[in-house]
């Protein structure tokens, strides 16, 4: 860019200097229904579109299944979401105020989406009671955090949610040493005392025997109402027994959507995926 | 009591103390009431010897901080050592007054040499002890947090933030070395002769050092311990090992680090201070990228991610250094290097993970 293009932009007189604008609203603001407003996405990776023109609208208190075949674009979008990825064109709004695309990975987080990976990434060399205090919803900031003791109310709600992911004999052990489930658990866990108002959640069945899959469905159906779930999964059955809506990838944009039954039905979500 | 809660738990940290105490009161001791004669009288230069040690167990535990807890490889951190070391150096140097050889009141003997004619502005104020005792952590800290701030920000991490630490001292290095900059040269500063008023060339004096030494380090334990010991000891432990994922969970990974990193570059600093009187010299030497290597070393045959582990392995090291050095020159290196290796080999977590229980 040349100089003067430089100078006029920082020059502008229908804009205030970035660094004088206030910080980005953190508000969420839900009144119109959805929470999560992705319009014309576009990523691509040296020339291979991993989004492709992807319109999605998350409504507030829905639980979302997104499936779809491998290189679909289901963790970009995830990426994109929630900071990791840039798009190279197109919107993503937290409610009808948040602008995704203006925040850093922490701010988003703090704004209020957490993500659980689609390996489960823990902190292996602390206790699983530290993993879940590290993530806990507080002020995350360099002095807070040095001087952050935790108070009764804190520990008890610790305590809460060890029991609801059923790792209460764990509690003292080394979050490295668990199950591959357990770690499962332990990042769902994670996710919970962050108290997001949306949960991405990448294949959390993965690697579950099938009784605590049961039991993923459950929590992950509880938690839908008051906060908005998007799960990605290939698990087939343990998207039936979830889902109410359906949203299928393909090829970086969005193929079909309705219910599980229409979607199994429709002839190109056979043709790609289902009858694959 | 804090500091009990920040030792619970640290076997090796509560030794740690108590060895700081013992040697803090009985080498003194045994240097100013010990007749000479006796077995039991340590000389003075062994006191500086130790007291030498004591300097290099905090750098040892700066760098343990940011490498143990922090996964930040530093090898550049005696950056941070000599440029605390070059700021006491300078303070001694103006104490010296006009009982330098050329007898200048004011100017150093190296810039009457040079033929300059008045103090260089980063000279002036160095005189008076408080103010050289703020900058000695000031210099270092503010080149870190310069240094981290960019390097950070822009996610430099592992291998590469590694090899620009290196770069950093080798370019101080270089610009040391040069006369203009009026730090002395090749020669450094040198050639001290008081200290607070007190002779640096004194029994006593050395000893007001060495237990100066070693009260630094065990305050620089404790602070380090406490860091690590709070949550934010636990947040940088999480950024050593998934530091997307910390940055996920809304932690600002850049800020933690930016922090930790100059605190640890402000503890060198005062290290390298203390260093420089008890040696009697500060040069460019000291920027050399082979000390901070030499540095990552002492703390990965100690044990890293102790602290304590990082004293151990400088002590000893060092010792053995003194030793070899004195027996057979040549050997040293190798020396090092095969230590290095038997330790990388045969034991993974140091010495310090001889002692230490596994985790529950």
């Amino acid at each position: 860019m040349s100089m003067l293009s430089d100078v006029r932009e920082t020059m502008r007189r229908d804009e205030v200097w970035s660094f004088m604008a206030p910080p980005p609203s953190l508000d969420l603001d839900v009144s119109h229904g959805p929470i999560l407003y992705l319009e014309e996405l576009n990523v691509s990776f040296d020339g291979f579109k991993a989004i492709n023109d992807l319109t999605l609208y998350i409504d507030a208190g829905e639980l979302r299944c997104i499936i779809g075949p491998n290189g679909a674009g289901k963790t970009t979008m995830m990426d994109i979401i929630t900071g990791k990825t840039q798009p190279d064109s197109g919107k993503a709004f937290f409610g009808q105020r948040i602008d995704l695309l203006k925040l850093s990975e922490p701010q988003i987080a703090t704004a209020g989406i957490g993500r659980k990976f689609q390996k489960p990434t823990v902190f292996e060399f602390h206790r699983v009671i530290d993993n879940l205090e590290l993530a806990m919803r507080a002020d995350k900031g360099v002095w807070p955090t040095l001087f952050a003791k935790l108070s009764s109310d804190q520990q008890d709600y610790l305590d809460e949610t060890l029991d609801l992911i059923g790792l209460k004999e764990q509690r003292n052990a080394m979050a490295g040493s668990l199950s591959h489930g357990q770690k499962q658990w332990l990042e769902i866990g994670m996710l919970l005392v962050q108290q997001p108002h949306l949960l991405l959640v990448d294949e959390p069945v993965a690697g579950m025997t099938h009784q605590e899959m049961d039991r993923t469905a459950e929590l992950l159906v509880s938690l839908a109402g008051k906060h908005s779930v998007v799960v990605v999964e290939h698990d087939m059955d343990f998207v039936r027994s979830i889902a109410r809506k359906v949203t299928v990838l393909h090829q970086g944009s969005v193929l079909a959507e309705g219910s599980m039954d229409d979607v199994q039905n429709d002839q190109r979500v056979i043709d790609v995926y289902l009858g694959g | 009591m804090g500091v009990f809660r920040v030792l619970k738990d640290d076997r090796g940290g509560q030794l740690l103390l108590l060895f700081l105490t013992a040697v803090a009161i009985v080498i003194p001791l045994l240097n100013l009431l010990v007749p000479e004669g006796s077995p039991f009288h340590v000389t003075t230069y062994t006191v500086s010897l130790f007291g030498k040690y004591l300097t290099y167990a905090l750098l040892a535990v700066a760098v343990d901080l940011v490498w143990g807890y922090l996964g930040i490889l530093s090898l550049g951190h005696a950056a941070f050592f000599a440029l605390g070391g070059y700021v006491m150096g300078m303070y001694l140097m103006r104490q010296i007054g006009d009982r330098g050889v050329y007898g200048d009141p004011v100017l150093p003997d190296f810039m009457v040499f040079l033929n300059w004619k008045e103090l260089p502005w980063f000279w002036q104020g160095l005189d008076m002890f408080w103010f050289a005792a703020i900058m000695i952590a000031l210099v270092p800290g503010l080149l870190a947090f310069v240094f981290g701030w960019l390097a950070f920000r822009s996610r430099v991490t592992g291998v590469y933030l590694s090899i620009i630490t290196q770069a950093l001292t080798y370019a101080l290095m270089l610009a040391f070395f040069r006369n203009e900059m009026g730090f002395g040269g090749n020669n450094g500063l040198t050639d001290f002769k008081e200290i607070l008023g007190f002779s640096l060339q004194s029994d006593a004096t050395k000893v007001g050092l060495f237990v100066a030494s070693a009260v630094a380090l065990a305050l620089g334990y404790l602070a380090c311990r406490w860091i690590v010991t709070s949550k934010l000891g636990r947040v940088t432990v999480a950024i050593r090992d998934a530091e997307d994922r910390t940055r996920f969970i809304g932690y600002r990974v850049e800020y933690f680090k930016l922090w930790v990193f100059t605190f640890s570059a402000i503890l060198a600093g005062i290290a390298g201070a203390l260093y420089v009187p008890q040696v009697g010299i500060i040069n460019p030497g000291e920027f050399s990228p082979l000390n901070s290597i030499e540095l990552v070393i002492w703390v990965a045959i100690g044990g890293r991610y102790t602290l304590y582990g990082a004293v151990i392995g400088a002590l000893l090291v060092n010792y053995a250094k003194t030793v070899l050095t004195g027996v057979w020159p040549d050997a040293w290196l190798f020396a090092l290097g095969a230590m290095f290796v038997l330790v990388t080999l045969f034991l993974p977590k140091g010495i310090a993970g001889i002692f230490r229980r596994k985790p529950a």
